[in-house]
């Protein structure tokens, strides 16, 4: 019944509206004034409203750069994210002159040449020289755009160092496991139909390949060493996902089927960021940035970076997945060496 | 309406008219305005449908912007759209939000954007421009719009299946699209998703084949093609664009289908799900991710071609000076229109593709910028010295190309590879696509309607409320995504349904407030443009032949053109269409009908 009323409110509304709208009409028609054509006074007040409006924009742009001054993401914390803020600032510069010249004259020039009484246009149809210079600047400027953003993006996605930590990202629904290759810095193979979340192979680990056996999977956190150039293998069981790192400026999906690569090296310790940041609480974070189902939003892992001693010391606490495996195989080994 | 525009066309008093309205038969109510194949009646229909469907979508992002804003609370608004199922106790269900934010997109690109500005525009100009009695075949011209209609009420129902729409984002990206287990919405809802747009394809076929044999066919004695007004050429190569890649999302599509419903692989290999290892091997989700994106990237220009059109006509007309550069801007079209098929990779530097394909596609990327910026100067260097007269449309059309400067200027940073990995995904991009081609787009839409209302319907559209609308529409659409980039930059992902993933987040929530507000407003000062739309179609002030004072041939027809457009002989052309202010006249326009003085010279003809 409420609703019903509501709805006759609303029709009511419109019909007293429309109504409205036709006195408001038949007035105008009675002064002579045309409801649709604009007239040399709605020249002059939209001629000014056009000079509020670009002025009230840039104050507003310049309001925004100013409230989010400690709530954007701190410095970068990696040596690709280091050079890729230089980037960015190099383009916000371009981008912001531009920004600010061309706006203002896009609002200025219709309130200069407002249509009054007497004026007139210039009939200016084309002027080649100025299109020439309005072609030849962009293009110089993009050309520096694109050789000094290609240089990073030649760096970030080069060959990755010959030492660089292999770690795996092996991404679900909804979590992300990392994967550490161990001493021997290399993965163990796995096979998406070896996966069994009964018997706690939920990568889908292939047993029967020895590099695998000192691999080590850490649960909760991931943990990085700073300063150690870092190579993470990117995998998806059933989805895409994405790893994306806000703090390292890098980003990659995780694709079922292939393996993705990115490589970093982490700069700045969680700790040494709480103090940049002032924020005893800080810390860094893996974000799923691939739409991957219901649960996306929850998708993310706290990432650590340590000091290369904590770093160790951490690593040694944790336990290869096929333990038993390595454990054999090192008492072999060792009983190999004696003899 | 349609009485008076009865009336209208006999009081112009032409005797022509009266003895071409009697060759007709008289046609039936529903031949004349249900299956209607008089492109001017097949245009408006494409406009009303648009409207209604963007209506629908405007009042999605409301909902999923009071969800940002104010996680977790209870409105009764929600409560009200999504019944309990989707919004138990007014509070948003996290998979519906996914729904949202998917039909919300879906809708605004292809449905508004593609369907709605080159349906409804290309359907009213084309003929009426390059002077044709119709479109090259009605008929398809007709099945184009039925086809549409039939797409978008596929897409509505999706809306209604029990395991709600589709929700793997609007770029339905696959596995997650593919696989019914992964996602409810991947079930029923992703059948009609894949079934409407298939649909939509095939409209979208029949009108652009139509348009583009409209165009180089049908023009009047005349009207060589350096004579056309900007508007046509931008629909001439809006077409061509749609007609070379659609079919291509309609592969993408089709194949899509089978890996859902026949087992195939294209998309998928290595899948273990829901405690079941998948047979299918060897396919590549980024596959998928090159189709999409190959009709993707084109439509983006799809969709903001016909805006570049609608901008250049009314601009002109309204700043009573010639557009400046008129062979640079046709140039530049082209230009923008050939990248247009070499940069979709800029949308997959995170798809684990090849990093050297990559760097090809920064630059090839980089390169749209050059004809953009060309673009934009010359339209600035078209107010500069006008004599402008701020009609409504005129506003809106200034709107336009300011967003399209602010947008298209973060384009920059996206089309670097380097810098788009630390942004990708983020608000950052949700706030540069919405700026450079949403708003763009739906603002010279708004212009487009407002300067040509009185050919489609005779009357007028009240100027004050036009100031009010663009506005309160123009001030909320920098309020909404101004402050959108910085939450992009600060790291936050898309298609979250709340921040509280990473505790930074909350510090930029006063931000999503702001947002959520200005996004309200804006939604709800749309009601100003119904009701102003609705009380002029029926009883606005009745419109003069040419009301703009325009060069172009659609306003040499009669306030209300029966089929057929001009009711003697076609109208011929004599020079190009920007004559405005030109020096030595008396008037400051000479429309494309008058013959040229001796010694005169053609500026469409110089080179």
């Amino acid at each position: 019944m409420i609703k019903l009323l509501v709805y006759l409110a609303i029709v009511l509304a419109f019909i007293l509206v429309f109504q409205l709208m036709r006195i408001y009409q038949l007035s105008a028609e009675v002064k002579g004034k045309h409801i649709g054509k604009a007239d040399e006074n709605d020249n002059r007040s939209q001629g000014i409203v056009m000079i509020l409006f670009v002025l009230a924009l840039f104050a507003g742009l310049i309001w925004l750069l100013f409230d989010v001054r400690g709530i954007m993401l701190p410095p970068a914390a990696s040596d690709v994210g280091v050079t890729s803020d230089n980037v960015f600032l190099f383009n916000w510069i371009i981008i912001f002159i531009v920004f600010f010249i061309t706006t203002f004259m896009l609002f200025y020039f219709p309130f200069k040449y407002k249509k009054t009484k007497d004026s007139k246009a210039y009939f200016y149809p084309h002027n080649d020289k100025l299109e020439l210079i309005w072609t030849v600047v962009p293009s110089i400027a993009l050309a520096v755009i694109i050789i000094y953003g290609l240089s990073l993006w030649a760096k970030m996605t080069g060959k990755p160092d010959d030492k660089a930590m292999v770690i795996q990202i092996y991404a679900k629904q909804f979590d992300f496991t990392a994967r550490y290759a161990g001493a021997d810095n290399t993965l163990g193979k796995s096979d998406y139909r070896l996966i069994d979340d009964g018997s706690n192979n939920t990568m889908g680990l292939d047993s029967t390949d020895e590099k695998g056996w000192d691999d080590v999977i850490a649960k909760g956190d991931i943990h990085i060493p700073v300063n150690t150039p870092l190579l993470f293998k990117c995998n998806a069981r059933e989805v895409m996902h994405g790893v994306y790192f806000p703090h390292f400026r890098d980003q990659i999906n995780c694709v079922p089927g292939i393996t993705t690569e990115i490589h970093f090296t982490a700069t700045i310790t969680t700790d040494s960021m709480r103090r940049v940041t002032h924020d005893t609480a800080f810390d860094y974070v893996l974000l799923c940035n691939r739409v991957c189902g219901g649960g996306h939003y929850t998708m993310g892992s706290k990432v650590v970076v340590d000091s290369k001693e904590e770093f160790a010391a951490w690593m040694a606490k944790q336990h290869p997945h096929f333990s038993h495996l390595y454990d054999m195989h090192h008492k072999t080994a060792v009983a190999t060496a004696m003899k | 309406m349609e009485n008076h525009a009865h009336a209208d066309a006999h009081d112009t008093g032409d005797h022509a008219a009266h003895a071409h309205h009697h060759e007709h038969p008289k046609l039936s109510f529903i031949e004349k305005y249900v299956f209607s194949m008089d492109h001017k009646v097949i245009s408006k229909q494409f406009l009303f449908t648009a409207m209604f469907m963007a209506l629908a979508a405007a009042i999605m992002s409301t909902l999923f912007r009071l969800q940002l804003a104010w996680p977790g609370h209870s409105f009764p608004v929600m409560h009200y759209f999504l019944g309990d199922k989707w919004a138990p106790g007014g509070k948003l269900d996290p998979n519906m939000y996914l729904g949202l934010v998917t039909i919300h997109g879906t809708i605004m690109v292809f449905f508004l954007l593609t369907g709605g500005l080159s349906g409804t525009f290309a359907n009213l100009l084309i003929p009426l421009q390059v002077g044709a009695r119709d479109m090259a075949s009605p008929m398809l011209n007709m099945l184009s719009y039925w086809f549409f209609l039939i797409a978008s009420v596929v897409m509505m129902i999706s809306l209604y299946v029990e395991t709600g729409p589709a929700s793997a984002g609007w770029t339905i990206y696959p596995p997650l699209s593919a696989l019914p287990q992964a996602m409810d919405g991947s079930k029923l809802g992703m059948t009609l998703w894949l079934s409407s747009i298939s649909l939509f394809v095939v409209s979208s076929l029949l009108g652009g084949l139509n348009y583009i044999v409209t165009i180089l066919n049908l023009r009047t004695k005349g009207m060589k093609m350096t004579r056309m007004p900007l508007t046509i050429w931008a629909l001439l190569i809006t077409a061509v664009l749609g007609v070379l890649s659609f079919p291509v999302l309609f592969g993408a599509a089709i194949l899509l289908i089978f890996d859902r419903s026949f087992g195939t692989s294209f998309y998928l290999s290595d899948i273990y799900i829901n405690g079941t290892a998948l047979s299918q091997t060897g396919g590549s989700p980024v596959l998928f991710e090159h189709l999409f994106w190959f009709l993707g990237h084109p439509e983006v220009y799809i969709v903001i071609m016909p805006a570049f059109g609608i901008i250049s006509e009314i601009m002109s007309v309204n700043a009573r000076k010639p557009i400046f550069g008129y062979r640079a801007m046709i140039g530049s079209m082209l230009a923008i229109a050939f990248l247009a098929f070499i940069v979709w990779g800029h949308h997959m530097f995170v798809s684990g593709m090849n990093p050297f394909l990559g760097s090809v596609f920064v630059f090839t990327t980089l390169l749209i910028a050059i004809p953009s910026a060309i673009k934009a100067f010359n339209y600035i260097t078209t107010l500069w010295k006008g004599n402008i007269i701020f009609n409504p449309q005129m506003l809106f059309v200034i709107g336009a190309v300011s967003t399209f400067i602010s947008g298209g200027l973060t384009g920059i940073i996206l089309a670097d590879s380097a810098l788009d990995v630390a942004v990708h995904g983020t608000y950052f991009v949700v706030a540069h696509f919405h700026i450079v081609m949403g708003l763009s787009a739906v603002l010279a839409m708004f212009g487009g309607v407002y300067h040509w209302f009185p050919k489609m319907f005779g009357r007028f559209m009240n100027k004050k409320l036009g100031y009010w609308h663009f506005w309160l529409t123009f001030i909320c659409a920098y309020g909404v995504f101004l402050p959108m980039h910085f939450v992009g930059l600060a790291g936050v992902p898309r298609r979250y349904f709340n921040n509280d993933l990473y505790a930074p987040f909350e510090k930029l929530q006063h931000l999503n407030v702001i947002i959520s507000i200005f996004a309200i407003i804006g939604v709800l000062s749309q009601v100003i443009f119904f009701v102003n739309f609705f009380y002029s179609v029926f009883k606005g002030p009745k419109s003069e032949q040419n009301p703009w004072n325009s060069n172009t041939l659609e306003w040499t027809t009669p306030i209300m053109p029966e089929h057929g457009n001009w009711p003697g002989e076609l109208p011929v052309v004599h020079r190009w269409p920007y004559d405005y202010s030109k020096p030595g006249k008396g008037v400051d326009f000479i429309p494309q009908t008058v013959p040229m003085e001796e010694g005169e010279m053609d500026e469409g003809e110089h080179v």
